[in-house]
């Protein structure tokens, strides 16, 4: 049950994360993460992570893409042009890229025995992430919320017209 | 039943392909883009890692990373329209340099 489902979205996540790399129209890139985001909502699911799960569809799929798009639509983005710069990452970036990925694919497999397996039952429940999160780590939790109030006010300065 | 090493390699696999997409990409969103690909690989790594060491603080670490991957797009998002507004452009190639 659980080796299907994951098989179902890791494959759904790989495929979109390829369509965001191969399409050209920024918007296709956006709409491929959401797909990745999204599956891998239901990856934290299975990994007994139901918090981090409804965070991922809210916080990334939700806000954060859409914050995307819109963006994508507001500056009328169209494909992109290829240009010299791309053709000398292609000749450095992607073998690099396929070496880091075999490297850790390698490390990952062999040491997979000492690695234990994943089964549907939850270790740790909705109560023990809040209590770790608003009384062991109550100030990091407030001061992401200034964090965020700051980061607000600087888009807003920034993104502002000028007079 | 699946092994935390499936998990792992398909973290890695999308770290890979957000590094690769963060080095081919010409547009600036989409550059944009493959950086949250990669914090979310870096996610999934965490979470899988707190579900073998039932460590309930690896969840705790995703979702400040979610909080600040929040604030980086808000902000970055507002410098991509300053840019496009200033060089009516969104290609990287065309936005090397410091001063108009």
């Amino acid at each position: 049950m659980q080796l299907v489902l994951f098989f179902i979205f890791g494959g759904l996540c790989a495929a979109a994360a390829l369509n965001l790399l191969l399409t050209r129209h920024p918007i296709n890139s956006a709409l491929s993460l959401i797909v990745v985001m999204t599956s891998l909502a239901v990856l934290y699911l299975t990994l007994g992570a139901e918090f981090l799960a409804a965070a991922q569809v809210i916080v990334y799929s939700g806000a954060i893409m859409v914050l995307f798009t819109f963006v994508i639509m507001l500056l009328n983005a169209g494909e992109e042009v290829r240009t010299r710069g791309s053709r000398a990452a292609y000749l450095v970036g992607v073998p690099g890229v396929a070496a880091l990925f075999s490297l850790l694919t390698f490390v990952f497999l062999s040491q997979g025995n000492h690695l234990g397996k994943s089964t549907l039952a939850n270790p740790a429940t909705l109560y023990d992430l809040s209590a770790v999160l608003f009384r062991d780590l109550l100030l990091p939790f407030e001061v992401t919320s200034v964090l965020i109030l700051i980061a607000i006010l600087g888009a807003v300065a920034l993104a502002r017209k000028e007079h | 039943m699946v092994p935390i090493a499936y998990y792992l390699v398909l973290s890695a696999l999308l770290f890979s392909i957000g590094a690769g997409a963060f080095l081919i990409k010409r547009n600036i969103i989409t550059v944009f883009m493959s950086i949250e690909l990669m914090l979310n690989a870096v996610n999934l790594s965490f979470v899988a890692f707190a579900y073998q060491w039932h460590a309930i603080r690896g969840q705790i670490f995703v979702f400040f990373v979610m909080v600040v991957a929040a604030a980086e797009a808000a902000v970055g998002l507002a410098i991509i329209i300053a840019v496009y507004r200033t060089r009516n452009t969104l290609n990287v190639d065309q936005i090397d340099l410091m001063k108009l």
